[in-house]
């Protein structure tokens, strides 16, 4: 792994994504990406008693998934990264005791995908470890009890806000394989815009995005042209038009083939899901249910995932602090 | 039945939740904070007197809305403080509000045992 620029690495050899695997709730199979996911669920209950436990299950049957995908053996992965939006990260710790993997958790808040994906990037390619699975997950109604207001309040949502993704994404990386391919990365910076709306995430962490996206056009020597598609994670409606007009205030026009994840996953006017979709689900179905799916097909040859994350939680928007936002990026080739 | 008493109702009642509205989408204010706020509007005008005639005109229209548990706790402590003094500042406004209080308990408990949470639609 080679350092370029201030904070981007290039893989010395590129890791391989040998399969994913997404599972999306209720919501998400209304929407116009449903065709790309394995299984859609029919109610957020899942069977359990509650959305916690749904979401833990969520974890569970995704990584298991992606597993028998893979054809690898559970006994032949070295690590599990894997994060998500509850109280010290139990839907993954849960989710994931009976699997006998050796477990990292991690939070980035919504960039733990793609966060996940570096660390587990840099351990393949330092020889530190062969197969490796990455998983992120987020489910609606355990994510507005966290964050906001138990659903059981009944409250009205500003059209600022966005709609957690309920749904959980894994990818299996491998030191061989035919792609498609982790080359490069760029570990993003704390950036706070002093946004404190706790509904208006996307503002938030549009900042973040920018600075991780033109630092890694400064590092890499690349521009927006290079990539058949940048996908940011949840910046919604909202931030995307930020994110857009920040980078073509730098000299970076990035309006041809731009896009968000949270934007994609709903249908705005269909679904009532005002800035669109949010959650470490977003950026982690997204990717391992469509991109994956366009890579195979080649229908993208390059593309640019930049997970954005607003790192706060519900004591310190009590406590009137501004939201830091947080974004990191992968370029995958094939 | 008074019809015409429910149609007032229902013009009083939902311009108050029309205002909410406004507030939720037109302003940074959160929904808990709109809700404090009416309970304080409705406790300032309560206490003032004025409340009194928007609940002659509209009755449930206006005591229904949280303004009017705000106008309940004023009226309340006012009624106390006359007939027990001081400390009725401090007993007045709950005693008022016991029962929909208790009923809000209550029934609430025998909704979460026959009921599930959902997830809202939009």
């Amino acid at each position: 792994m080679k350092k370029v620029g201030n904070q981007s690495y290039i893989l010395n050899k590129p890791v391989n994504i040998a399969a994913t695997a997404s599972i999306v709730g209720p919501k998400e199979k209304e929407g116009p990406l449903h065709q790309f996911f394995d299984q859609c669920l029919e109610d957020e209950f899942w069977g359990e008693s509650s959305w916690e436990k749904a979401e833990s299950k969520l974890v569970k049957e995704t990584v298991s998934m992606a597993i028998s995908k893979s054809g690898i053996a559970s006994s032949d992965i070295d690590f599990c990264f894997a994060g998500d939006l509850l109280n010290q990260c139990i839907a993954s710790s849960f989710g994931l005791r009976e699997t006998n993997i050796p477990f990292i958790g991690l939070f980035g808040a919504c960039s733990t995908f793609i966060e996940s994906m570096i660390i587990a990037s840099s351990l393949i390619d330092g020889d530190f470890a062969t197969n490796t699975i990455c998983t992120a997950s987020s489910h609606f109604c355990s994510a507005e009890k966290q964050f906001r207001f138990p659903l059981e309040l009944g409250n009205q949502r500003p059209p600022s806000s966005q709609w957690t993704v309920t749904g959980s994404g894994a990818a299996i990386l491998t030191k061989e394989g035919t792609g498609p391919f982790i080359t490069t990365f760029t570990p993003g910076k704390i950036v706070d815009m002093g946004i404190k709306d706790a509904n208006n995430m996307g503002a938030a962490m549009a900042g973040a995005a920018e600075d991780t996206l033109i630092t890694h056009f400064k590092d890499t020597g690349r521009n927006p042209n290079y990539y058949d598609v940048i996908l940011t994670g949840d910046l919604g409606h909202i931030g995307k038009d930020i994110l857009i007009d920040l980078a073509s205030s730098k000299g970076y026009n990035i309006r041809a083939n731009y896009n968000d994840c949270g934007v994609l996953m709903f249908d705005k006017e269909k679904q009532d899901t005002h800035s669109g979709g949010s959650g470490c689900g977003c950026i982690a179905t997204v990717f391992s249910g469509y991109v994956y799916q366009m890579l195979q097909e080649k229908k993208y040859k390059k593309v640019l995932m930049i997970a954005t994350g607003a790192l706060m939680n519900s004591t310190s928007t009590q406590q009137g602090e501004s939201i830091p936002g947080i974004a990191h990026a992968i370029s995958i080739e094939l | 039945m008074d019809w015409m008493m429910i149609f007032k109702a229902f013009i009083i009642g939902g311009i108050i939740c029309v205002i909410g509205q406004i507030l939720i989408d037109k302003t940074k204010l959160t929904p808990a904070r709109i809700l404090v706020a009416y309970v304080t509007i409705g406790a300032i005008l309560g206490g003032l007197g004025i409340y009194k005639y928007l609940i002659d005109f509209a009755g449930c229209g206006a005591t229904v809305p949280l303004t009017g548990f705000g106008s309940l706790l004023s009226k309340g402590t006012i009624s106390e403080v006359q007939t027990t003094g001081f400390i009725g500042a401090f007993t007045g406004g709950i005693k008022s509000a016991a029962g929909g209080i208790s009923a809000a308990i209550f029934f609430g408990y025998i909704a979460s045992l026959v009921s599930k949470p959902k997830i809202k639609k939009q």
